[in-house]
């Protein structure tokens, strides 16, 4: 049976991870191939970073990480921010990403999925959606870190990238990011039942029970989560048998 | 010695050469080498076709290459080394694929690359994760390996073997899922051994031991 996966997520700029990782035995908290080793080791199914402030100044800086990390870790690593071209997509696959990650450009231009999906397959190309609430039951996607609404909306976005040929969404609430309130259930269900392709949860993670719920009712195929893990707040472990005890079926074996 | 992975531009073999050459260290197995020389193939001792993206256009980039395919049936079919095929180049091993178009494929194990449709249609597709394998037929392969052990997948088309016997792993999807293939001194592995942490480690390592 396929297993429902817990992807830690860090965010990083010109190579360091933005605000640290709070684990006992890094040797260092800011090098975030050091954080995806110790992910690594405690099991986490895959690793997602996101180039915050990605530039083409600073792209080299991100390629190096990619490199280092794909050398000393061997689960799938998912590598987004600022891709906007099928160039910029093959120049992470070669640096050792395993899929990449789309947002604005995708909604710039939703062909942009197509021309990435055609060249590369579909199973490594992500479409990352941030969705905020503009009424009961509606969604739409904004840009620019949130501040940017675009009046499209996210249900109709997810079916178009599906379409297009995404191999996932990666489906962020924006009104729920950094909240620790829990995932925006009604949102990640719409989406998950819009589309026939996995969908991750990700944004507002403050407790396992919230990773549980994607699942069970939001319909999530994996669930994304930064600070819970990278404060110490729980391990890796203590998320996938406390998602396991609710009979979710978990990777235990790692 | 020496294990030649075959870059044919369909995929990133950066990790794939690292985890190769980690297991080789381990286990004794000399040099592995990303190479698209067709006498670099022709002499290699051991054989890994990867491959990520669509059947036509993985079959396409393979044979623009002149003289590639030939030296791998060489090595492969004359002279009988030890050949791994991951994902794609595992489908490649079948008689013919049918991702967007019926496209033959090398006819090595007998049979057919479908759409996977689970019978359960809430499930997804691709098949993206990881998901427990269920051992049908021993292979030296699978030392250290169990029936239960996770390996991680991505794929939207798997292989139908004619000959049960070449059936050597699958897992369940609302039905079952082509895991690993193989005859002779031929195997495939539609998971990636790669990115399946210690359980794909522990194969390649096998792989790299395998005296067919």
């Amino acid at each position: 049976m396929l297993k429902v996966r817990i992807i830690p997520c860090l965010d990083v700029a010109d190579g360091r991870v933005v605000k640290g990782v709070n684990f006992v035995d890094l040797r260092d908290a800011g090098d975030p191939v050091d954080a995806a080793r110790a992910y690594d080791a405690a099991g986490a199914d895959e690793l997602c970073f996101l180039d915050i402030h990605a530039t083409h100044e600073n792209r080299g800086t991100m390629f190096d990480v990619v490199r280092r990390t794909a050398e000393q870790c061997y689960i799938p690593l998912t590598v987004g921010g600022g891709v906007r071209t099928p160039a910029d997509v093959r120049a992470l696959l070669l640096a050792g990403a395993d899929k990449v990650s789309f947002n604005s450009a995708a909604v710039a231009d939703p062909d942009v999925v197509a021309k990435a999906a055609d060249q590369f397959g579909s199973q490594c190309i992500v479409v990352a959606i941030d969705a905020k609430t503009v009424s009961p039951g509606k969604w739409e996607i904004f840009t620019h870190g949130g501040r940017k609404p675009t009046g499209i909306d996210a249900v109709d976005f997810a079916r178009l990238v599906a379409s297009k040929g995404a191999g996932e969404i990666l489906l962020t609430s924006m009104d729920r990011d950094g909240t620790r309130a829990g995932f925006n259930l009604p949102l990640t269900r719409a989406i998950s039942d819009a589309v026939d392709i996995p969908v991750i949860a990700s944004g507002g993670v403050g407790n396992l029970d919230h990773l549980v719920e994607g699942v069970t009712l939001g319909g999530a195929s994996a669930v994304l989560a930064a600070s819970i893990f990278h404060f110490g707040d729980y391990t890796i472990g203590q998320a996938k048998r406390h998602m396991a005890a609710a009979g979710i079926p978990m990777r235990l074996d790692s | 010695m020496s294990t030649v992975i075959i870059d044919y531009e369909s995929g990133n073999l950066h990790s794939a050469e690292k985890a190769f050459q980690r297991m080789a260290d381990e286990v004794g197995a000399g040099q592995v080498i990303v190479t698209s020389d067709p006498d670099t193939v022709r002499h290699a001792d051991r054989i890994v076709l990867p491959g990520d993206g669509a059947y036509p256009a993985c079959r396409q980039a393979l044979f623009d290459h002149r003289g590639l395919f030939e030296a791998m049936e060489e090595a492969v079919i004359t002279q009988a080394r030890p050949f791994l095929g991951i994902c794609i180049g595992m489908q490649m091993l079948a008689t013919r694929g049918l991702e967007y178009t019926p496209t033959p494929g090398f006819d090595w194990i007998p049979g057919q690359v479908e759409r996977i449709t689970p019978a359960d249609p809430a499930l997804k597709v691709p098949h993206m994760g990881w998901n427990d394998l269920v051992i049908d037929h021993p292979h030296p392969v699978f030392d250290g390996i169990k029936t239960g052990d996770h390996a991680y997948f991505v794929h939207s088309y798997h292989m139908h073997v004619a000959e049960p016997a070449h059936l050597l792993a699958h897992v369940d999807y609302a039905g079952p899922i082509t895991a690993i293939v193989g005859r002779d001194n031929i195997l495939g592995m539609q998971f990636h051994p790669e990115k399946s942490q210690r359980v794909g480690l522990r194969m390649i390592g096998n792989f790299l031991r395998w005296q067919p």
